[in-house]
């Protein structure tokens, strides 16, 4: 079917910007993304999945300016031992990250891969966002596996002595960055990757993840602070039998956040949590976009996404659980609450199951409400003051989902930020 | 029922529940009636739009009203959102009218009726007394209700029948009569409400029914009468090919009551069926209506052949504070449904609640739920819905809450299982 006219000028001003890089043994999977991209176009409003994000400034031309955002503060996941990398809008920069080489680990630049025409990248660059794009499409996805300048291939064979931390940095007010990872755990083998930093004034990431049977991976993100950066982000993951996968996302600020996680469960046992917490000031906007596929018998997956929302934020969740025929002996959970700290914000949440199996256990809820006037009272007439009993009310409220964080220190982490984000904006 | 029958019952269910299932699956009023019948020409354009207007003698602001929806129709694509997938329908290819030939003239009296139109009743089980009334008999009015009142107006194909106890009815004050008659007898009332629910250009198959419904239902309940007797339209589709498209409108004034009940049958044909109507209900101050359905259209064969597309919008708009309305349905037929009874609660302290049991069996598809808009303050609204699924059939539930910046201290409760 023909692209309306809109979408397909949209797509083609967006795409005249675009070059594709030297692609050595990722061509053939730049191109047919490219095809893809050009057959469904890029996101518009009309489209059911961009109906409560406006997809917009994703796919202008160039980027809106974003502010760099400069503070003193140690950042994110500084105190960690850790085995950096470190991009600078958008591209890799050897001087700041660590050497490269770890036990149980091995990483490429995707500039590298490029160059070369055998890797084993190529077996999974671009293959799960292909398989993403069915039955919801991913335009942006598509074009990042067109278009991606830089990024990391992340072979796991063992279990390496420490994370590996992929930092984002962002210096240039008008960068436009595409970067896109893939990372293999082999079977046995567990990693935890952790993710930090505003990247860009208009970032697009993908990451494809593929874990083998017996496989873990943990993912640990903090979306970073700046307050006019704009990103699009998507995690494509696929499970093998007895497989583990724990996500979990930070996001305080930015103007405009899309986290997309498709996940698809087709080893039998295999385990997916995917959870997040954010907060929101003012002109914020922030969109989770799960979909969760159970295609194996006996997998658990759990979606825990919590939102606080004030002066005028704008919360969205769209979450769903699709249980194949045969799937039996799911279990899938899903829970989407916003707390909404005045009149002027909003949460909007479409939790979607659909089940085509009949032994299974899906549940799902969605709330959406202010500060519980009872908890606050009880608070305050044991002489906490309002403003800290709230912010205490906010933290428990957030904790459910910072709580899906495995390693403790990593959540003692995250939860200081939300701290230092309710005593700054309370 | 053999897709049940081959189906392994699963542990835990009762043998009660796959009776009641088994039981709603095998389809009773498949039969049809051989009547003589008339028919507009095959296919939807502004010619046929003008056709329906002048049977039913409408006034020129009617054939406006509809000739602006069949020029919007005409812009508009089919929606496709919904999990149910049937053959492209081809508009072109239906009657979008028909009615019984001895429906021409009034008959005067019971020998004037076509005995196989009464018969279609009496199979259908609508007691003889009010069968009389139905058939159009002028007199038999007259007669004394006895047993339950239950006024009743019949929609065979696309002309109504007969409207019951419309004597006792005016006696409160309470309208109720066919849509076309409320057209002529009611405009200022059918112009003040009619599209204020459901606009004009609300969807593509509500905009559909705008231009081409040809009759339905109408119901007004002055300020504070509470309705004395039951309200309810019967829907039987007969003619083959033939696309059913009703209309109702119901308006509860101020402090009124009125319950409501719609039923529906159709033949077993071997060709799929369109039934595209609208319902708006129209909620003033302190009124309530409660609205039931039991939806019972052809299903089609275990084989998904046949059977009735039922693309159905349904809306009720609380205007007045402390209004309530309460949607009721029990949909066990239809190859597909596609329905979403919805409130807007405009109204302070107004209610809406939804109430659902989704029957699916063989090929059966149902996508349905229910919206609930909340802008007044003090709002609340409550939605239980059941699925139940057998053999190859599928069901949805579809829902959308929205609570307004205005619609402080506003309740949500939603529940929907599925079997």
């Amino acid at each position: 079917m023909a692209l309306p006219d809109v979408k397909q000028s949209a797509t083609e001003a967006r795409l005249a910007t675009l070059r594709m890089p030297e692609a050595g043994c990722t061509r053939d999977a730049r191109e047919a993304a490219l095809a893809r991209l050009r057959a469904m176009g890029l996101p518009g409003r009309r489209d059911e999945y961009w109906k409560y994000t406006r997809p917009d400034t994703l796919i202008s031309p160039e980027p809106p300016t974003a502010e760099v955002f400069h503070t003193d503060e140690p950042m994110v996941f500084d105190g960690f031992d850790r085995l950096k990398i470190v991009f600078v809008d958008g591209v890799f920069s050897p001087e700041d990250s660590d050497d490269l080489t770890l036990e149980g680990v091995s990483i490429d630049r995707l500039e590298d891969i490029c160059c070369k025409d055998i890797h084993w990248a190529k077996q999974l660059y671009g293959v799960l966002e292909e398989r993403g794009q069915t039955p919801v499409q991913r335009p942006l996805a598509a074009l990042n596996t067109a278009f991606a300048q830089d990024g990391v291939a992340i072979h796991v064979t063992g279990k390496p002595s420490k994370p590996i931390s992929l930092i984002y940095r962002h210096e240039s007010e008008s960068s436009d960055a595409i970067l896109h990872h893939v990372i293999r755990v082999e079977s046995g083998a567990e990693v935890t990757i952790l993710e930090n930093g505003p990247a860009a004034a208009r970032f697009n990431k993908c990451i494809e993840i593929d874990i083998a049977d017996g496989g873990t991976l943990h993912h640990v993100r903090a979306q970073g602070r700046d307050h006019q950066r704009r990103a699009a982000t998507h995690m494509f993951t696929r499970l093998g039998k007895e497989s583990v996968y724990k996500s979990f996302t930070l996001t305080v600020n930015g103007v405009l956040t899309r986290n997309e996680q498709v996940v698809e469960l087709t080893g039998d046992d295999a385990v997916a949590h995917v959870a997040g917490a954010c907060v929101g000031d003012g002109d914020f906007h922030h969109d989770d976009t799960v979909f969760i596929t159970h295609d194996a018998v006996n997998c658990e997956s759990r979606q825990v996404f919590k939102k606080v929302l004030r002066n005028g934020a704008t919360g969205v969740f769209q979450g769903k659980i699709l249980v194949k025929a045969g799937a039996q002996k799911t279990d899938g959970y899903q829970i989407s609450q916003s707390l909404l700290l005045d009149d002027d914000s909003q949460f909007l949440a479409k939790p979607e199951l659909e089940i085509y199996a009949d032994d299974v256990a899906c549940s799902h809820g969605s709330t959406s409400g202010a500060i519980d006037e009872t908890a606050l009272f009880y608070l305050r007439s044991r002489g906490v003051p309002a403003k800290e009993a709230t912010n205490m009310l906010t933290l428990a409220f957030l904790a459910e989902a910072v709580e899906e964080i495995e390693d403790e220190a990593l959540a003692e982490d995250i939860v200081s930020r939300l701290e230092g984000w309710l005593a700054r904006h309370s | 029922m053999a897709a049940l029958d081959q189906t392994q019952v699963k542990e835990g269910v009762d043998q009660e529940t796959v009776d009641a299932v088994r039981e709603v699956g095998t389809y009773k009023y498949g039969w049809d009636t051989d009547i003589e019948m008339e028919y507009a020409p095959k296919g939807v354009n502004p010619d046929i739009v003008k056709l329906i207007s002048e049977k039913n003698e409408e006034p020129e602001w009617m054939t406006e009203w509809r000739l602006k929806a069949f020029e919007r129709w005409t812009q508009m694509e089919e929606p496709k959102w919904a999990m149910v997938h049937y053959p492209e329908i081809d508009f072109q290819d239906q009657y979008y009218y028909a009615r019984p030939k001895s429906m021409e003239t009034k008959p005067k009296s019971l020998d004037e009726v076509d005995p196989k139109l009464l018969a279609t009743y009496e199979k259908l089980g609508i007691p003889l007394k009010e069968q009389m009334i139905l058939a159009g008999v002028d007199g038999a009015e007259d007669a004394p209700a006895e047993g339950r009142k239950v006024a009743v107006d019949a929609v065979f194909d696309s002309v109504s029948v007969g409207t019951t106890f419309q004597a006792e009815l005016k006696k409160a004050g309470v309208i109720f009569c066919s849509i076309s008659e409320a057209i002529k007898e009611h405009p200022e009332l059918v112009k003040k409400y009619l599209g204020s629910v459901v606009p004009v250009s609300d969807n593509f198959y509500a905009t559909l029914n705008s231009a081409v419904f040809s009759d339905g239902s109408f119901v007004y309940v002055p300020p504070g009468v509470r309705c004395p007797m039951e309200l309810s339209t019967y829907f039987r589709i007969n003619a083959e090919n033939t696309g059913q498209f009703e209309r109702t409108l119901i308006i509860a004034d101020k402090g009124s009551y009125v319950s409501y009940l719609e039923g529906c049958t159709a033949p077993q044909r071997d060709t799929a069926q369109l039934h595209a109507a609208v319902v708006e209900i129209i909620v003033e101050e302190d009124a309530e209506v409660k609205y039931s359905t039991v939806q019972n259209w052809f299903p089609g064969d275990e084989n998904g052949k046949g059977g009735i597309y039922n693309f159905v919008t349904k809306r009720a708009d609380c205007r007045g504070d402390r209004s309530k309305v309460m949607w009721t349905q029990v949909e066990t037929g239809s190859a597909v449904t596609w329905k979403y009874p919805s409130c807007i609660l405009r109204g302070d302290d107004s209610q809406g609640e939804f109430y659902s049991i989704a029957i699916t069996n063989n090929m059966q598809q149902a996508d349905t739920g229910t919206k609930m808009i909340h802008l007044g303050k003090n709002t609340k609204s409550r939605i239980v819905s059941k699925g139940i699924s057998a053999g190859k059939a599928q069901n949805t539930y579809r829902g959308l809450v929205s609570m307004h910046p205005k619609a402080k201290n506003s309740r949500n409760y939603t529940q929907c299982d599925s079997c």
